[in-house]
């Protein structure tokens, strides 16, 4: 079967084309190398098109005091200084001139309403200013298609329906990627000099999520098995707002801009409850009663006067996702549920008919149409949903490389930018911020190398490897897949502790042995059972890594919430979990994160923008929950 | 737990034909859920495309009881009870296998749309109401549905000389931008082939985005083209002045 | 069942299980009975002795106005004008759809399939023509002012300073009023007045033109109704005044 495949040559090769597989490989064509792009979708399909909300930087367009350094200390506190301090820097520093350089590609923004025809933005959870560039509520659409756009005109190769199943090493450098065709099943080699992964989150590990198929975890994945570095595996966002009814659609995202067009989440005794549930780092900086949010919501979103003179302060709805994720949990728990095991989101009492669906279409599109529920009259049901992996590969953070010579990584599957939590639109932000450093950088890199070495032999036991599901007689991937999800969700989901933690990686053991046998049906031609059985392995090593990163960390601190570690720890709080491959075993260590230098510590302080009683309390030195 | 009956067209380049299936399904589902339970029961190498299930990727489009649809949004309770359901791939691009067909062609129309480029010395300050027509093709999720269900594709087969409704939308999101430089009036005509389009509407009925493809960007384009091509007064009031 | 259901061509072949034939049929039953009857009453302008059908008292048919009848001409007056709005609406965005379904099968219905033939669409002779629609809106333009100015006589009886409203006056009304709305929701008219344009807001007459085009625009939306509905009364209109000047209907004076 070997001599059978398909080989392409490449300066720099991208795997994965949403957001920052695009935004890099554009940035590695214009830096004159032979770049190609390798998706598993069809082209313009990928996750990306899912954000609905907004990209954020300080544009200042409709708030004149953001700042960069706002932007900065906003990701912190969000990422309750988890973040890898220097990339949060880069973004802040580098998102406005990313917005607008996305519009002089051909995004058409929403425009303010002052007259002054600039770029609107709007407010999301985390953020002290409305800071996020929005086209109505399917800004990640507008993202894709501008970069596809201007992508399939740059002289880029892309190769669709296109799976990576190994990355190959020339010595310590990355030489090359093999995979298949989904098409036809035909192999393929990519030989290439540099190569960047970004292939996005691993949502599909859970059985509530908010993702595509596509989330399977790959690119961490393919970095480790190639002698990568992961870091903060534990850190893993659940959406407070996903749909939970239907049962076929349970996970859906709800946008958070609903709860930025006023939305209020409301138990089933009709209380707004997120008042009960303001964390102090969040104190002083949100409404402490119904009637100041409620008038703040009536001149801000109703009025749309102008938060600098506004005296009230924001409803606590819109704090950071973890939040109120953890919130609605405990709701839930404390049996103030919805009917289907949710809590209800109110816009209906809030906004006019026409408002809704002028401001969230999809969303009133999305429930019409896949819940028979009127968005308008009645209130939704939501409760969490896995959404957004905070942790991935380790990269240097001012190039994006990882700890292999020649890989690089971008977007969701790299670590560092959020910490242990992303604040929403902060994704968008940093597939167009660190994509372009990628891409930048991998083509540097590529120009000082020559093509590396691959030997064809790896190729054939590659080939054997992808092939041996046609051998096996068992049952076939389906199930695997579901069992993995439930072991998933309920050892290391929301809430987890060390006997749930040792329970699931115990279950993964299990269902490694499960996959070593497991059998596909009829043939190689776009047979999705195979693929299930192929991403499988992908998937598991993520879970692992995930449980074991999660079992390291004995502290809760954002997308990571222990229920027998449930505080910040100051032993936790400058320390970064890395998962390695040694040998066949995963290799769990703690190494230190860097910190934000004194100085520009001082810097934020001093302006206002950083608290330093929360610095403390986020590093456990004052109490905290 | 109820059971529909369901015929699936199996299949690849050589031929194919409808299978029978009865499907567990639950309440709520949709057509793409009772897909996705075939493939986890009973076909597991069914072959499929889809992505968000919501919606907004527009990868799922085949053809339900015959009509052009995104499997994930068209519900099981919109069918009767007893009702057959027949999925087919859609059928105006190659079959690959099974319900995905080979889209390919789509992606080349889009290479030979010159990109947006901005005229020199532009004022990027502009209002909503210059941005609420591009925004409205800028909807498109690329289902391709419109080109599936265009009697110009289907029927006549003219992939060579027409570029089909979802370019259309792309054309005038791009000729109706207010920063926009390039003039497409020559292209529509020729190698796009717009005269092609007898406006008979129905990708306009298929939009699952509801974009209003023929009234607001088909039309106006066809005008733009009378514009400069066949209003006989106007060409020669540009005859005389230049303009 | 073992064909092929994709390689299954033919005029009417579709897997759609609704009655997709029932509108493209209603479409043309409508489309034939109302040209039956303009072009029968057109060519009749009057009864067999000689008396006036297509007016009654200051009411005149739509068919007939204006009233041109040059003595060379010795067919119906009506045949001078109505090749305007017969053009116009057989160039009209809506009806082009309409008519290119029902009468040409082409499509018959959406994912339906269609006779093999060679195909097109506008790009030849005669259909080539529809680019001309612009052309017959200036004459629709001219005839829906000479409508108007019509139903300012239908409100007298004996001369301009008798007020009088009778039925037929309320009938020439809606007529004249759809036929303003129909012409007024036209798309080349849309085209025009601001679609044309690529900014809005660049400078104050463009300002002005967006927001005439905001208006034809939502008034465009439902083009097709006005199309119909407009259709539908000038076909009464003329039975209407047809029937009162026979003698068959009374015309009730309202005030």
């Amino acid at each position: 079967m070997s001599e059978n495949y398909q080989s392409f040559e490449y300066d720099v090769l991208v795997i994965g084309a949403g957001g920052a597989g695009l935004r890099s490989a554009i940035e590695a064509s214009a830096a004159g190398c032979k770049t190609a792009l390798v998706c598993k979708s069809l082209l313009g399909k990928a996750h990306t098109v899912m954000a609905e909300g907004g990209i954020a930087a300080s544009l200042a367009t409709v708030d004149s005091r953001d700042s960069w350094q706002q932007h900065f200390s906003d990701t912190l506190i969000g990422g309750n200084f988890g973040n890898h301090w220097k990339m949060a820097e880069l973004h802040a520093k580098q998102a406005p001139e990313r917005v607008r350089e996305l519009e002089k590609w051909g995004a058409v923004f929403d425009r303010t309403t002052d007259g002054k025809g600039n770029i609107n933005v709007r407010h999301f959870g985390g953020h002290t200013y409305k800071r996020l560039a929005h086209v109505g509520d399917r800004t990640g659409l507008e993202l894709i298609r501008t970069l596809q756009d201007k992508g399939v005109h740059s002289g880029i190769d892309v190769h669709m329906e296109c799976t990576i199943y190994a990355l190959l090493k020339d010595g310590d450098r990355i030489a090359g990627a093999y995979g298949y065709f989904r098409e036809t099943g035909r192999p393929v080699l990519f030989k290439a000099k540099s190569i960047i992964v970004s292939t996005g989150g691993i949502g599909k590990l859970f059985s509530v999520n908010s993702n595509s198929w596509e989330c399977t975890g790959d690119g961490f994945a393919l970095a480790y098995l190639a002698g990568a570095e992961l870091a903060d595996m534990e850190y893993v966002q659940f959406h407070p707002t996903g749909m939970v009814w239907p049962h076929s659609v349970r996970g859906l995202l709800i946008t958070e801009g609903v709860r930025g067009e006023g939305g209020v989440l409301k138990n089933n005794k009709g209380e707004r409850f997120m008042f009960n549930y303001i964390p102090p780092k969040y104190q002083g900086k949100y409404a402490e009663t119904e009637e100041e949010a409620n008038a703040w919501f009536q001149k801000v979103v109703v009025e749309g006067q102008k938060e600098e003179g506004v005296k009230e302060r924001k409803p606590p709805e819109l704090m950071s996702r973890d939040v109120v994720a953890r919130a609605l949990w405990n709701e839930i728990k404390a049996g103030r549920g919805s009917e289907h095991g949710g809590v209800y989101l109110d816009i209906a009492s809030r906004r006019s008919a026409e408002d809704i669906k002028k401001k969230l279409p999809s969303m009133y599109h999305q429930f019409k149409q896949l819940a028979d529920v009127d968005i308008t009259k009645v209130p939704m049901e939501v409760g969490p949903t896995c959404h957004y992996m905070m942790g991935g590969v380790k990269v240097n953070p001012e190039t994006q490389e990882s700890t292999v010579r020649g890989l690089f990584a971008a977007g969701e599957c790299s670590a560092g930018m959020h910490g242990s939590n992303r604040l929403g639109g902060n994704s968008l932000s940093d597939l167009v911020v660190f994509g372009k450093l990628a891409g930048e950088n991998a083509a540097a890199y590529a120009k000082l190398t020559s093509m590396p070495k691959i030997d064809d032999s790896v190729l054939a036991g590659l080939n054997k490897e992808m092939n041996q599901p046609f051998e096996n007689k068992g049952e076939v991937s389906y199930a695997i897949l579901a069992d993995l999800q439930t072991a998933m969700e309920k050892g290391a989901g929301m809430y987890r502790e060390e006997s749930l933690l040792d329970g699931c990686l115990k279950d993964l053991e299990a269902l490694k042995e499960r996959l070593k046998k497991v059998a596909a049906e009829g043939n190689r031609l776009f047979n999705p059972g195979w693929h299930v059985a192929l991403d499988l392995r992908n998937m598991l090593i993520v879970g692992e890594a995930l449980a074991r990163a999660a079992k390291e960390r004995k502290e809760s601190r954002g997308g990571h919430t222990r229920t027998d570690y449930t505080t910040y720890s100051k032993d936790f709080a400058k320390k970064r979990i890395v998962v390695r491959k040694k040998g066949e075993a995963m290799e769990i260590v703690q190494e230190d994160l860097p910190q934000v230098p004194a100085e520009l510590e001082a810097e934020l302080i001093k302006g206002g923008f950083l608290k330093a009683e929360i610095l403390k309390q986020l590093r456990g030195e004052a109490p905290a929950h | 737990m109820s059971k529909i009956h369901m015929r699936v067209y199996r299949g690849n380049s050589e031929g194919g034909q409808l299978k029978d299936y009865d499907v567990e399904v639950a309440e709520g589902m949709v057509v793409l859920d009772a897909i996705h339970n075939l493939q986890a029961t009973q076909a597991s190498d069914l072959a499929c495309r889809w992505n968000c299930k919501a919606g907004k990727c527009g990868s799922c489009s085949a053809e339900v009881n015959g009509k052009p649809r995104l499997m994930c949004m068209t519900r099981l309770n919109e069918f009767a009870e007893g009702e057959t359901i027949t999925v087919t791939p859609m059928k105006t691009f190659p079959i690959m296998k099974d319900l995905a067909t080979d889209v390919s062609w789509n992606y080349e129309v889009n290479k030979r749309i010159p990109p947006f480029t901005p005229r020199e010395g532009a004022d990027w300050h502009w209002q909503q109401k210059d941005a609420d027509r591009a925004q409205e093709f800028r909807k498109c999720i690329e289902c391709f549905l419109c080109q599936d269900t265009c009697h110009v594709l289907r029927e006549h087969d003219k992939k060579t000389s027409f570029a089909g409704p979802r370019f259309f939308a792309r054309i005038a999101s791009l000729e109706m931008h207010p920063i926009d430089g390039l003039d497409r009036t020559e292209l529509l005509k020729d190698q796009h082939g717009i005269g092609l389009c007898n406006i008979t509407r129905c990708c306009t009925e298929v939009c699952p985005e509801s974009i209003r493809i023929t009234d607001n960007a088909i039309i106006p384009l066809k005008e733009r083209v009378v514009d400069k091509y066949y209003d006989p007064l106007r060409m020669l009031w540009s005859a005389v002045t230049g303009k | 069942m073992d064909t092929d259901v994709r390689t299954q061509k033919g005029l009417g072949v579709t897997l759609r299980q609704d009655n997709w034939w029932g509108e493209p049929l209603a479409i043309a039953s409508a489309l034939i009975t109302f040209i039956v009857y303009m072009t029968w009453a057109a060519l009749t302008p009057t009864g067999p002795h000689g008396e006036i059908w297509y007016k009654w008292g200051s009411y005149i048919s739509p068919a007939f106005s204006p009233y041109i009848s040059p003595s060379w001409f010795k067919w119906s007056p009506a045949i001078l004008i109505l090749w305007a709005p017969a053009g116009f609406r057989a160039t009209c965005y809506y009806f082009r759809k309409a008519y290119y379904r029902a009468f040409f099968q082409d499509p018959p219905g959406c994912a339906v399939g269609e006779e093999a033939r060679e195909y097109k669409g506008e790009t030849s002779f005669p259909f080539i023509l529809q680019n001309l629609h612009r052309y017959f809106l200036y004459l629709a333009i001219l005839l829906v002012i000479n409508h108007w100015i019509d139903l300012a006589y239908a409100f007298t009886k004996e001369g301009p300073k008798t007020y009088y409203v009778g039925v037929g006056t309320l009938v020439l009304l809606v007529d004249t009023i759809l036929l303003t709305f129909y012409v007024g929701s036209c798309h080349a008219w849309r085209h025009l007045v601001g679609g044309k344009l690529d900014c809005f807001s660049s400078c104050p007459s463009n300002n002005i033109r967006y927001k005439i085009w905001c208006n034809v625009t939502k008034i465009n939306e439902t083009h097709g109704f006005w199309a119909w509905a407009s259709l539908f009364t000038v076909g009464f209109a003329d039975l209407y005044v047809r029937l009162v000047a026979m003698g068959v209907w009374t015309d009730y004076k309202i005030f």
